[in-house]
């Protein structure tokens, strides 16, 4: 990537007029993505993108500027733009580094998904396809996709940071239309690592694609999920998307410090059931949101955000740390060179608890248990989240019984953690994805044991 | 859907680019002809019967945000891209870069040309073919964006925090106020002839203000966008913004019950939103549109008229040419309620046996597909207040939450989070939070009893009016 003189020319040129930080973002991302769609292999797209964004910081203020040109003269005008933008400071910068450190926790991939022929990686559509029309004549559509990226990034500043990161993830998603009597009807199942090809040495994609299949057959007849406040059991792996928005958004810094978050002012205290032990962790190899040192250029860490119900930090990144003067917590991240880092999340987890899972819903007289969640959002001023079930089923004297329609859960963050009465002893990563939050996407990981909560409201239509 | 969203992206500023990205300075604006040349230059590198299509843009944007009287980040920068569609033998190519560097750009040519070895053939694959239509002329162009200091944008940020916590001794921070504006050009040109190029520039701003009463903190947000930064209205925006978050403070869980809706244009623009976007002919053909096998019936109230048309100046979401350069147009969808057609781009045309309706939607750095362009409701004949009055017992929305996990584009599935405010004897009555509403879209567009005659051009360039919804299922405890 850069080299020593031209990254030192840059952080000069962004410190000389005076500034407390400045920082240089380089990135070189290069991304295949095939589609199945309607019987046919419909396209195959290749991108490729390649810049730096630098960052001058003084006091609260940020000036940042970004470009495609990594010539040093269009970096130093870029550093000179971000330098106007924010006035005032020591200028004084400690030395980077001759070549970029790289931080340890990561297997490399054994299979470069650049060094895979594009007809194999089509191969695996075709496969996927197949399997999944092969499970249920009522079939009627499938759209396999598969997707492979490698993100290096190369990150220095003034602070002498100067480190190096090559991430190379693979995915591969399949959805299904079930079409019947009621309508038709949908189902969705994928599989991402950050890892190489070799995600498909150990992921079967036909029993991906099965699961798809399966997962649209199933709520053909389904019923209308029922209304109101009910208890909730909610099966290992499919539900971490509920802890990412009941606490994880609201435990981000940077909101807590603008007073957006209902866990302000809340580190020390009792916030959840004692069987909540909530981790936040980007070391995590080979999963999602894994990385060795985030777009800040720190390694990143396991950061224990909840410990037996008691909240114990939030997550920080290098400017919310900066200005309280403590450390980043490794969760300074961004979606690309164009953009600036903020706090955000990695991957996301519960503990295991002790409880069987099957004593769980045994011990539930009736109720919903949800199988497979889709995604979330979250109000984090009010704590206020929903998440929608994609795979649910009714509890009925502590069996699971008929197959729900699909809607959304709403419930209120701080109450929810308190009426989680039983975490079981099982426990899996759930499936790949992107969180949002102004308007910047990363990929983000998350997991949970079986669990039981009480009082979420279901959005169905039962009466 | 594995997406999880931020709520404090719905007040997002955004200025309203959707075809083009932004960025850097290859040209200088009023330069595009320049632009236009680069690609047309690719095109005629094509060899033999191959098809190329080639989309570039570029353009420089601002984003100013603010936070306690101090600016917290200016951000200044140029963009570019390339998006290269080629059809060899009824295969399909694509290949996007971020730069328009010659080298990289002949590199994506040569990408999107080996990616057609692995796709399948479809008869049906093509670009688009010139039809005739003319272009509406827009003047989507401003200079007062260009013209605009960095010091005034950051005055008007600083002017719209100031107003916001001025307004009300409950609102004394906002999470963020910004401002934000872009200049972009887009150029297309293709094998088949066709040429385009459009300059376009807008500016934005947007506040979410919070609003404290005990330990009780609601967020609240605003935004305006327009062509000219000297005409985006700071109180109005200030003043929205601080009602919606002051509105809700006391806000309980209610109790469930079946009652009408009342949605305001902008939350019937969500809701409509989502019903054009599942008359792409894309999904009708694919078998993925519940509305598939509907063509001339009844698929709405009688009051429902619904049109989706880019033409219409007015509009800050005005376009001139769809995402493969043929010209927008006019395309009814909903006359009275019932369904008049679906949104074709050239391929889902051709296998329908019918022209384009020049609704092919894109990014840059994306194929197209068709799909909704500009929505914009026919206003009705009863003015809102009168609405309102004429619920005994209704749920006045704010906001919905969970639209992307909630509504099943496939099935019509809708179960959404929301807050608002009861409406109880033609009035509104207490604020109500953590609660869902869940129909079907098909049940929804049938049982619009009201569209209100408040038509207006709303800052994402919808032109909508507000509608009561019957007989929804409103869950709370």
């Amino acid at each position: 990537m850069l080299d020593h003189s031209t990254i030192s020319a840059v952080l000069t040129a962004g410190m000389e007029e005076g500034a407390d930080f400045t920082e240089i973002f380089v990135e070189d991302r290069q991304s295949i993505s095939a589609m199945l769609d309607d019987g046919r292999v419909e396209e195959l797209a290749s991108g490729r993108d390649r810049g730096a964004g630098i960052r001058v910081v003084s006091g609260e203020t940020t000036g940042f500027a970004h470009t495609a040109d990594l010539s040093v003269e269009s970096l130093r005008v870029a550093a000179r733009t971000a330098a106007a933008g924010a006035r005032g400071g020591t200028g004084k910068a400690l030395p980077i580094s001759a070549s970029p450190r790289s931080a340890a926790g990561r297997t490399l991939p054994t299979i470069l998904p650049e060094n895979v022929d594009k007809g194999e990686k089509v191969a695996l559509l075709k496969a996927a396809e197949d399997a999944a029309r092969s499970e249920n004549q009522a079939i009627s559509q499938v759209t396999a996709r598969y997707a492979d990226s490698r993100r290096r990034i190369q990150v220095a500043n003034s602070d002498g940071i100067h480190s190096a990161d090559d991430q190379v993830r693979t995915m591969f998603s399949v959805s299904t239309v079930a079409s019947g009597d009621t309508g038709m009807q949908t189902g969705r199942e994928s599989v991402g690592r950050t890892v190489g090809f070799e995600l498909f040495s150990e992921t079967d994609v036909a029993e991906l694609a099965r699961t798809a299949a399966q997962r649209a057959i199933t709520k053909l007849a389904a019923r209308p999920a029922p209304s109101g406040e009910m208890t909730v059991v909610i099966g290992p792996g499919g539900g971490g998307v509920m802890f990412h928005e009941a606490c994880g958004h609201g435990l981000e810094a940077d909101l807590v410090a603008k007073g957006a978050s209902v866990f302000a002012g809340r580190v020390g205290e009792k916030v959840a059931s004692e069987l909540v032990t909530l981790v936040d962790d980007g070391t995590m190899d080979g999963e999602w949101g894994h990385t060795t040192i985030d777009d800040e250029g720190l390694a990143v860490r396991r950061n224990v955000l909840i410990s037996d119900g008691v909240l114990m930090d939030y997550m920080w990144d290098g400017l919310r740390a900066r200005s309280e003067g403590r450390n980043s917590s490794g969760n300074g991240r961004r979606q690309s060179y164009r953009h600036l880092p903020m706090v955000r999340m990695t991957n996301t987890y519960l503990l295991a608890g002790e409880s069987d899972p099957a004593d769980i819903v045994a011990d539930t007289e009736s109720g919903v248990y949800v199988a497979h969640l889709g995604g979330g959002q979250v109000n984090t001023a009010t704590g206020d989240f929903v998440f929608g079930m994609t795979e649910a089923y009714l509890i009925e004297e502590g069996r699971i019984t008929a197959p729900l329609r699909e809607g959304n859960l709403i419930g209120n963050g701080p109450a929810v953690l308190a009426n989680i009465d039983a975490v079981g002893d099982d426990f899996s990563m759930g499936a790949p994805g992107t969180c949002g939050k102004d308007g910047q996407g990363v990929p983000v990981g998350d997991g949970v044991p079986t669990l039981r909560v009480h009082g979420l409201t279901i959005g169905g239509t039962a009466a | 859907m594995d997406y999880c969203n931020n709520e404090s992206c719905s007040g997002a500023v955004s200025v309203p680019d959707r075809n083009f990205g932004r960025g850097v300075n290859v040209t200088k604006p009023g330069n595009d002809q320049e632009l236009l040349k680069v690609a047309q230059d690719l095109v005629d590198a094509s060899v033999g019967t191959e098809q190329v299509e080639v989309i570039l843009s570029n353009g420089e944007s601002t984003t100013v945000k603010v936070h306690s009287g101090e600016v917290e980040s200016l951000t200044s920068a140029g963009s570019a891209a390339a998006g290269i569609r080629v059809i060899r033998d009824g295969r399909l190519g694509f290949a996007s870069c971020g730069t328009l560097n010659p080298i990289v750009l002949s590199e994506t040519l040569d990408s999107a040309r080996d990616n057609c070895r692995f796709a399948e053939q479809d008869e049906h694959n093509g670009l688009a073919l010139a039809d005739g239509v003319d272009v509406v002329p827009q003047n989507l162009w401003s200079d007062s964006v260009l013209s605009t200091t960095v010091d005034q944008k950051v005055a008007l940020a600083l002017d719209l925090e100031r107003q916001v916590i001025g307004l009300d001794s409950r609102v004394s921070t906002a999470r963020s106020t910004s401002y934000g504006d872009g200049w972009g050009q887009a150029a297309l040109a293709s094998t088949n002839g066709i040429s385009r190029v459009t300059s376009e520039a807008s500016c934005s701003i947007g506040t979410q203000p919070l609003a404290r009463h005990g330990d009780e903190t609601q967020m609240g947000w605003g935004s305006d966008a327009s062509r000219d930064p000297e005409s985006l209205d700071l109180q109005k925006v200030a003043t929205e913004a601080v009602e919606r978050a002051t509105k809700l403070l006391g806000a309980t869980k209610p109790s469930s019950v079946r009652v009408p809706i009342l949605l305001e244009p902008r939350l019937a623009v969500t809701l409509f939103g989502m019903v054009t976007g599942m008359l792409s002919a894309e999904a009708v053909q694919k078998g993925r549109s519940p509305f598939a096998d509907r063509l001339g019936e009844q698929i709405g109230s009688e009051l429902l008229n619904l049109v989706d048309d880019p033409t219409r100046s007015e509009s800050l979401g005005a376009e001139e040419w769809d995402g493969e350069g043929l010209a927008c147009r006019s395309n009814p969808l909903l006359k009275a309620g019932v369904l008049q057609m679906f949104l074709h781009d050239s391929t889902t045309a051709r296998r329908a046996g019918l022209r384009s309706t020049g609704s092919a939607v894109r990014a840059v750095r994306g194929l197209p597909a068709p799909g909704p362009q500009l929505l914009v409701m026919e206003p009705g004949e009863t003015s809102a207040p009168e609405m309102l009055r004429g619920v005994t017992t209704g749920l006045a929305v704010q906001s919905f939450a969970g639209i992307h996990s909630g509504v099943n584009p496939v099935s019509g599935d809708f179960s959404v989070g929301a807050d608002g405010v009861m409406i109880r004897n033609g009035e509104l009555a207490e604020p109500v939070r953590e609660l869902t509403i869940a129909s079907t879209i098909q049940r929804l567009l049938l049982g619009v009893t009201r569209v209100a005659d408040d038509f207006e051009w709303l800052p994402g360039g919808s032109g909508a009016c507000s509608v009561l919804i019957e007989d929804v299922s409103v869950s709370g405890s």
